[in-house]
């Protein structure tokens, strides 16, 4: 059984880490959906968020435990399963002319958290950000209008858990894996 | 605080000198000019000059295996650092402490094709634990600080620190090598393990019926070969060492079982599949001991000792994981494990052991590779440092050269590196001057690496050869006969004549075509104080047996038809 997991890091803010990184997930063959990176709370940290496609069950706990082995990377969580918030920002070129600019914004209307950002003759560029599947709703509907450029962040993930964790925490998979994992 | 003003290649002398370093092997060039000059005021420092890179990466590992200290070695820019890759590898995968220096070209120069520029903090990231491109003089003394810190600590690995040549040169202050690693937050080795997880291990391990243990060389690294033995002692478990857990408990000693796994011993093998708990100390499960996931020891539940967590389920799913250095688990367990007899697993072990022995297969006049191996165990008492290449002779080496002493079986097993034998052996032996080592290799593996005997001839280090040459990739033509239906596919490794190479190189060659002649060949390779090679001129229609086909199960396990053959009980073992 193969799923989409969400893993959360804190990695030193250096030259080098996305590639280590990165690396990690390539050489087990696993696509990194969507990989956001910036500052975090902390100057000489950034948080990552990682969206990774098709890991097999059998391989989570590995791969938050080689990613936890990395020496630039400070905390790992696998989020998919915990409380969190995500989001994530679309930037939408469609093709809209002077009869149906008007019908574009009626759809935006429905979105929370959408607006035109720029508008010409031809085009208007659209601005939404929200859950994934917000931005994949909004998307199918302007597709009938054509989609001439997307551009997507990626998702940005927070846990609501309360307790931050420590610098070096851990929270991969538990331990003892479900008993799909045994041989 | 003020300090002495000096060049970046001091700072690295320095550091060296601080680390407690007296013997690094490396090849110098352009980029790493400043070092080499900087090296010669710091006569504590014994810098040996290997022919090829790959051997001063080799050679650092088998002196770090053999005493357990970090391995130091350097290369130059681009073709230099990655001529290293293939000993970086070897070491990453067998978890020996390496600490690599390599040149770089200057900082204006990087990115732009210089000459000899290579990306080799990018090259080398899956082969090192950690790499560092240092971009300051002022720098090197912290990074040197962690890339030892790094390199020993947790499960061992290589650290590569590339140094651009402009800052070598670069003239700052030094204000001294730091005490202690301060800002290494991604960097937390967990060396105590959780006691509930030990809890659960020792509640598994005091139910078990038939347990058995599997030593890795997460005992030798972490020096927990007497609480090894305690636990199996208390609780009467028979031990299996993995091919690099060799030494880490007592050959000799009763609740000893050989090898297993892929060219393990049948017994041992058997024991496995029939034991209903298996305790993995200090290993990851390589897949040459487990085969076939899904028929590897089917009856038992699992106990996983590891410090590194990612060893943890990554082939083989542990009922009781237990994160840890091996000495701070075992301390943790013992208490917690009852005392046992098991009179009638242990009966059942050894019934096993009579029924499926590890036998020496002789051929009539050609020596097999098996019984040079055997004489010189007993010529040597087991006491010797033993360095192997890869392929079938490593295989009988291990079945054979049986030995209660940690760290003397040195091998490349994880990677399985052809060519690791000469310049470890190397290593090895100025590591551990006053000891025997011997270097067991084939013919093709020897000639990988053999431009290291004049290294081996300037460091006057007596390293004995034993070539067991049977001018042929061996492992190669097995898998070919065994596989392919014999046919036999670019493996004709016909060599120089190795006795003249020998007396080129300045050293004693022996060469033994017959049997008879074994014994009075390995008796004058160690009388003789120097460096000896021995041509030892195999029998090649010999087969490494038992074997389980790669990917299989015990139930596809072949023994040696030979031995089948024989009458039950006139087999010695």
């Amino acid at each position: 059984m193969t799923m989409r997991r969400v893993i959360s890091a804190l990695v030193h803010d250096r030259p080098g880490v996305l590639n280590r990184v990165a690396s990690m997930f390539r050489r087990r063959g696993f696509n990194i959906a969507s990989l956001t990176v910036g500052h975090s709370e902390k100057p000489e940290f950034s948080r990552m968020t990682i969206v990774v496609d098709n890991v097999p069950e059998s391989a989570l706990w590995q791969v938050t435990s080689q990613l936890w082995n990395v020496v630039d990377v400070v905390e790992v969580m696998d989020i998919t399963d915990e409380d969190y918030v995500a989001r994530e920002t679309a930037l939408i070129k469609v093709r809209a002319n002077q009869e149906n600019r008007g019908h574009i914004v009626e759809i935006l209307d429905l979105f929370r958290g959408a607006e035109v950002v720029s508008v010409s003759p031809s085009t208007v560029i659209l601005e939404i950000t929200g859950p994934t599947e917000q931005v994949e709703s909004l998307l199918a509907l302007l597709e009938p209008y054509g989609i001439l450029e997307l551009m997507r962040t990626g998702l940005v993930a927070l846990t609501k858990d309360e307790e931050v964790p420590q610098d070096g925490e851990f929270r991969g998979p538990a331990l003892v894996g479900a008993p799909s994992q045994r041989r | 605080m003020s300090g002495r003003m000096l060049a970046g290649g001091e700072f690295v002398c320095e550091s060296l000198q601080a680390e407690g370093v007296d013997l690094v092997f490396g090849v110098p060039g352009g980029a790493i000019l400043p070092l080499y000059d900087h090296i010669l005021k710091y006569p504590s420092i014994h810098h040996v000059l290997t022919r090829h890179e790959q051997g001063a990466a080799h050679a650092a590992d088998g002196y770090a295996r053999a005493t357990g200290k970090v391995g130091v070695c350097i290369a130059t820019s681009g073709p230099g650092a990655i001529n290293l890759a293939v000993g970086l590898g070897t070491s990453f995968m067998d978890s020996t402490p390496i600490v690599a220096i390599t040149g770089q070209v200057t900082r204006p120069a990087i990115g732009k094709d210089a000459f000899q520029e290579t990306d080799v903090t990018g090259v080398t990231i899956p082969v090192t634990k950690h790499n560092y491109l240092v971009l300051s003089a002022t720098d090197i003394p912290r990074v040197m600080k962690e890339a030892f810190h790094i390199a020993r600590s947790a499960r061992p690995g290589p650290v590569l620190v590339d140094l651009p040549r402009d800052v070598l040169q670069e003239i700052d202050e030094f204000t001294g090598y730091p005490e202690t690693v301060d800002d290494l937050p991604g960097f937390r080795p967990i060396t105590h393990p959780d006691p509930i997880q030990v809890e659960a291990a020792a509640e598994l391990i005091n139910s078990a019926k038939r347990p058995v243990i599997l030593a890795g060389r997460g005992v030798l690294v972490a020096q927990a070969e007497k609480e090894l033995q305690e636990l199996a002692e208390k609780a009467q478990i028979p031990v299996i060492p993995t091919l690099l857990g060799i030494g880490s408990f007592p050959g000799n000693h009763y609740l000893y079982l050989s090898l297993m796994g892929m060219h393990g011993s049948a017994f041992a093998n058997l024991v496995v599949d029939e034991c209903d708990l298996l305790v993995n100390v200090g290993s990851r499960f390589d897949d040459r001991i487990i085969g076939r996931v899904a028929d590897f020891a089917p009856n038992a539940k699992i106990v996983h000792l590891n410090i590194d967590r990612s060893a943890i389920h990554q082939n083989v799913f542990a009922d009781a994981p237990v994160i840890g250095d091996a000495k701070n688990s075992l301390k943790a367990l013992l208490p917690q494990v009852d005392k046992q007899t098991r009179t009638e697993w242990l009966s059942r072990v050894d019934d096993l052991r009579r029924e499926h022995p590890l036998v020496v297969r002789d051929f009539d006049g050609k020596p097999s590779t098996q019984y040079v191996i055997k004489r010189i165990h007993e010529l040597t008492n087991g006491k010797a440092f033993i360095v192997t290449g890869v392929g079938q002779h490593q295989m009988w080496a291990a079945q054979h050269y049986v030995t209660d002493r940690p760290n003397s079986f040195i091998t490349s097993g994880g990677l399985g590196t052809m060519g690791y034998e000469v310049p470890a052996a190397m290593g090895a032996q100025m590591g551990m001057p006053d000891e025997q080592v011997w270097s067991i290799c084939g013919d093709a593996g020897f000639q990988m690496t053999l431009q290291e005997l004049a290294t081996i001839r300037d460091e006057k280090a007596p390293v004995k050869f034993a070539i067991m040459n049977n001018f042929h990739h061996g492992m190669v033509r097995q898998w070919q006969t065994l596989f392919y239906d014999k046919r036999y596919s670019q493996i004709d490794t016909t060599g120089p004549d190795f006795v003249k190479l020998a007396e080129a190189y300045g050293m004693l060659g022996i060469r033994v075509e017959d049997v008879k002649d074994v014994d009075s060949a390995i008796k004058r390779a160690q009388d003789h104080d120097g460096p000896v090679i021995v041509d030892f001129l195999v029998e090649i229609d010999e087969l490494v047996y038992p074997m389980i086909p790669a990917g299989q199960s015990v139930n596809e396990m072949v023994e040696d038809p030979w031995t089948q053959q024989q009458p039950l009980g006139t087999v010695a073992r």
